[in-house]
C-alpha cells in the first residue's frame, strides 16, 4: 500500500515538472478556431449582452475586430464575462486570450500584474453620479457625502485622492460588484455613486427613474481604457496593436463597411497598403494581406463602432471629443501603416 | 539479547530489509520526503513562473500607502495608512461581525431549538417552519433579504425616524449620540467594578449557606440594589462626569455621534437568523438524547418543569450540542465573508478584493486569507474543546 501511494506520489510529481510548452498566442486562437475575450459582464455601450444572449459594445466589437482578423468571421469569438476584481487574474492565468473591458492603463498595473495595454480606446475620466433632489451641482459640494463604489478599480483609489486633496470628509460605502454598489446607490445608502463617466453614462440608464440623476460636471481622473494582453507576447500585442490603429487609420481614410469594397479598386498608394492590395503588411502579423478589409467588412471602422455604441445617437449619448481623431481635435492617433 | 515471540532471536538472522520496523521507517520517511518534494515544487514553480510572466511578488506591499478608504474601521485608519494596516481593519472587522453573531445566533438558536420541543402544538410549529425556512434557503439571499428588502427601505436621511434620547433612524444607519466620558468618570466606575465583586462575593456566602443550612439568604436583591445604586450616588457627587456628542443633521446626514451602519446590521442578523436554525437543530438533537426517564425522575423529586431543564436536561445535552455548535460558529465565521456582496468591509471584501486588485498579487493575497481562516478556526475549535471538557467534567 505504502508503495503504491509512494508510486503515485512520484508519479503525479514527474507529470507536474512536464511544463507545456508555450505556442504563441496567435497559434494558440488559430488552433482553437476562436478568440477567448474578457468582456464586461454588463455596461451599456461597452460590453453587455441582450435577452438574446448577444453581446454588444464597444469593447465587445473590438475583440470581433480581432477576430474578423485572424478568421475573416467576427462571430468567433468567445465572451467571459468579468468582475473588474478578477479581470487581471484571469488575464495573466490565460483564461481568456485579450482582456477589453474598460480597463484603465495604469503605470502600477504594468509594473507588476504581467500585463501590457495595447493602446487606448476610449478616453475617459472618472465622474459623480448624484440624485437631483439633493440639488448638488458640482463635485465640490459633496463634503460629508456617503459614496457608493465598486472594488478594484481605479476608482477607489481616485475617490479617495480627491476628498484628501480637496480636504473634505466622506463614507465610502465598497462593493464586489458595480451591479450591488448602483443598487445600493439606487435605493438611497449613498448620495452619491462614482465610476468611469462613460460607465456612469451607462449605469444612469439601468436606473428605476434615469431622470432622477444627474452626472456631476467635474472629471477627477485620466482613465485612458484600452485591450490589454499578456506581456511576453510581443507577435500578440502587435496584432491587438494594430488592429486597434487599423480601425482609426480606416476612419481617417474614410473607409468604412459600406464603402470598403469600392476602396479596394482605388489607386491611392495609402489606401492599397491599407487595404493589403499593396505591400505585405497583414503577413507581418501573422494574418492575410486583406486583414483591414475583414476587419472593416465585419464590424466597421471607429467611427461606425463609436457611432453604434455610444455616440449621440445611442441611449449613452456620448460626443466624440477626447476620442475624436487627432486630425480633428480629439487623442485618437494612428501611427503609419507603411 | 532479546529473545521474538516465537523463541528465536530478532535482530541477528534477519536481514536489514526484511525488519518491519526498519522498512516501516523508511517507508515513512521516503513519504515525508515525497510530500515535501511536492510542496517545494509548487512553490518554486509558482515564483518562478511568476517572475517569469513579470508578475510582483513578495511581500513588499505591506507597508506601501493603500490610498483608499474603508467604511467601519475599529482602529484608527485613513487612505494613508498602509496595506497592512488594511489587513488589521479587514480582519479585526470579521472578528468583530463573527463574534456578535455567534453571541446572537447561540441564544436565538438555543431558544428555538427549546421551543421546537414545546408542548404547546403552534409554538413548535412556528419554531419548525422558522429552522425549515432559513436552513433551507442561500445565506446570500437571507443577506439580501436583510439588506435590501428591509434595511433598504428605511427612509432617507432627510426623512430620519427620529427616536428617542436624539437617535435617529434611515437608511444610513442607526445614529446614535456618542458618550463623551470626563476625567472625573474613572470614580463611578470603580465604585461599579467594586460593588460586582462585593455582589459576587455575597452570592458565594448565600451559597455556603445554603449548603450548610438549606436556607439561601436572598442576596439577589441586595446586590442588585447596590450595584445599581452606589455607582449612581458617586457619578452624581463627582459631578455627572459625562456628556454626549449627539448627531447633528447636516447637508446630506447628520454627523456627529456614533453611527450603526446597516452593512454590519445586515450581516448580523442574516448570519445570526440562517445560523440560528442549524444551532436549534443541534439543541433539539442535544435535547431528545437525553432519556425521558430523566425528565420524569426530576418532576417525581418535585421539580418544576423550568428546574428539569435547566438542571437536568441542559447539563446533560450540552455535551451532545456543544461539539456539534463548534462545527456551526466555524461555518459562521467562514461564512461572514459573504459580508462583501453586501459592501460590509469585512477581510475578504478589504483584503482579498481591494488590497489584491491594487497590488495584483493573488497567491499572497489568497494565502494570507487562507492562514487567517485557519487560524481563526482553529482558535474557535481549541476554544470549544476546551469548553466541551468543562461541560464534560460535570458528568458524575
Amino acid at each position: 500500500m505504502k508503495k503504491l501511494i509512494a508510486a503515485a506520489l512520484v508519479a503525479a510529481a514527474s507529470v507536474g515538472l512536464v511544463s507545456a510548452a508555450s505556442a504563441g498566442t496567435l497559434d494558440n486562437v488559430k488552433a482553437k478556431g476562436q478568440l477567448v475575450c474578457g468582456a464586461n459582464p454588463g455596461t451599456a455601450g461597452f460590453g453587455v449582452p441582450d435577452q438574446k444572449g448577444n453581446w454588444t459594445g464597444l469593447d465587445v466589437d473590438y475583440c470581433r475586430a480581432i477576430a474578423a482578423a485572424i478568421f475573416n468571421d467576427p462571430t468567433k469569438v468567445k465572451f467571459v464575462p468579468l468582475s473588474s476584481k478578477d479581470r487581471f487574474t484571469a488575464l495573466a492565468s490565460g483564461e481568456v486570450d485579450v482582456l477589453i473591458r474598460n480597463s484603465t492603463w495604469t503605470m502600477s498595473r504594468e509594473t507588476t500584474l504581467g500585463i501590457i495595454w495595447a493602446g487606448v480606446n476610449f478616453y475617459d475620466g472618472q465622474g459623480f453620479m448624484v440624485n437631483k433632489k439633493l440639488n448638488v451641482k458640482s463635485a465640490k459640494e459633496l463634503n460629508g457625502a456617503s459614496i457608493c463604489v465598486q472594488q478594484g478599480t481605479t476608482t477607489e483609489l481616485n475617490l479617495a485622492d480627491f476628498f484628501r486633496s480637496n480636504k473634505m470628509d466622506y463614507k465610502v460605502v465598497t462593493f464586489g460588484t458595480s451591479e450591488e454598489a448602483l443598487k445600493a446607490y439606487d435605493s438611497g445608502r449613498c448620495d452619491s455613486y462614482t465610476t468611469d463617466r462613460s460607465g456612469l453614462a451607462a449605469d444612469r440608464l439601468s436606473m428605476a427613474k434615469p431622470d432622477d440623476h444627474i452626472i456631476l460636471p467635474e472629471v477627477i481622473s485620466k482613465e485612458p481604457l484600452g485591450p490589454v494582453v499578456r506581456q511576453g507576447d510581443d507577435q500578440w500585442l502587435n496584432l491587438v496593436k494594430w488592429v486597434h490603429y487599423a480601425l482609426l487609420t480606416t476612419e481617417e481614410l474614410g473607409i468604412n463597411s459600406k464603402n470598403v469594397d469600392e476602396k479596394v479598386k482605388s489607386e491611392d498608394p495609402e489606401v492599397k497598403r491599407v487595404l493589403g492590395t499593396e505591400g505585405k503588411f497583414g503577413e507581418s502579423l501573422g494574418l492575410s494581406n486583406a486583414w483591414v478589409v475583414q476587419i472593416v467588412k465585419g464590424v466597421g471602422n471607429y467611427e461606425e463602432l463609436f457611432e453604434r455604441n455610444v455616440g449621440p445617437n445611442t441611449p449613452l449619448q456620448l460626443a466624440r471629443s477626447s476620442n475624436a481623431l487627432w486630425s480633428k481635435g480629439g487623442l485618437q492617433y494612428a501611427p503609419p501603416i507603411r | 539479547m532479546s529473545v521474538g515471540v516465537e523463541g528465536r532471536p530478532s535482530d541477528s538472522k534477519v536481514v536489514f530489509y526484511n525488519d518491519p520496523r526498519i522498512r516501516s521507517l523508511f517507508f515513512q520517511l521516503l513519504l515525508l520526503g515525497l510530500i515535501v518534494a511536492l510542496f517545494w515544487f509548487a512553490y518554486d514553480n509558482t515564483v518562478s513562473n511568476l517572475r517569469k510572466r513579470n508578475i510582483a511578488q513578495g511581500f513588499a506591499f505591506w507597508d506601501v500607502e493603500a490610498g483608499f478608504d474603508i467604511s467601519q474601521t475599529l482602529i484608527s485608519y485613513s487612505a494613508a495608512s498602509s496595506y497592512g494596516r488594511a489587513f488589521w481593519v479587514g480582519l479585526l472587522n470579521t472578528m468583530l461581525v463573527s463574534l456578535v453573531s455567534i453571541f446572537f445566533a447561540t441564544i436565538l438558536g438555543v431558544i428555538i431549538g427549546i421551543l421546537r420541543l414545546s408542548r404547546n402544538w403552534l409554538v413548535a410549529k412556528l419554531a419548525m417552519v422558522y429552522v425549515e425556512i432559513f436552513r433551507n434557503v442561500p445565506l446570500l439571499l437571507i443577506l439580501y433579504f436583510w439588506y435590501r428588502g428591509v434595511l433598504g427601505l428605511l427612509p432617507e436621511p432627510r426623512e430620519s425616524i427620529k427616536l428617542p434620547a436624539d437617535i435617529l433612524l434611515n437608511t444610513r444607519g442607526l445614529l446614535m449620540p456618542k458618550p463623551i466620558f470626563g476625567d472625573a468618570f474613572i470614580y463611578p466606575l470603580i465604585a461599579f467594578v467594586s460593588t460586582v465583586i462585593l455582589g459576587a462575593v455575597l452570592f458565594w456566602w448565600a451559597r455556603r449557606v445554603q449548603a450548610r443550612t438549606g436556607n439561601r439568604p436572598n442576596a439577589g436583591l441586595f446586590s442588585t440594589s447596590m450595584i445599581i445604586g452606589l455607582p449612581l450616588i458617586v457619578f452624581f457627587l463627582s459631578g455627572s462626569p459625562l456628556s454626549f456628542d449627539v448627531p447633528v443633521q447636516g447637508r446630506f446626514n447628520a454627523s456627529g455621534g456614533m453611527t450603526l451602519p446597516p452593512e454590519f446590521v445586515s450581516l448580523v442578523i442574516g448570519l445570526t437568523t440562517y445560523t440560528a436554525a442549524f444551532i436549534a437543530e443541534n439543541v433539539r438533537a442535544g435535547i431528545v438524547a437525553i432519556s425521558k426517564g430523566q425528565t420524569e425522575a426530576s418532576q417525581a423529586l418535585g421539580l418544576s418543569h423550568g428546574q428539569t431543564i435547566r438542571l437536568v436536561i441542559m447539563p446533560q445535552a450540552l455535551r451532545v450540542i456543544v461539539p456539534l455548535l463548534n462545527s456551526e460558529y466555524l461555518s459562521l465565521t467562514k461564512n461572514s465573508s459573504l459580508g462583501v456582496s453586501i459592501g460590509y468591509p469585512d477581510l475578504v471584501n478589504v483584503f482579498t478584493g481591494t488590497v489584491l486588485n491594487q497590488t495584483g498579487q493573488a497567491v499572497e493575497m489568497v494565502s494570507v486569507t487562507m492562514l487567517v481562516y485557519l487560524t481563526l478556526s482553529l482558535l474557535t475549535s481549541a476554544f470549544m474543546n476546551w469548553f466541551n471538557r468543562r461541560v464534560a467534567l460535570v458528568e458524575r
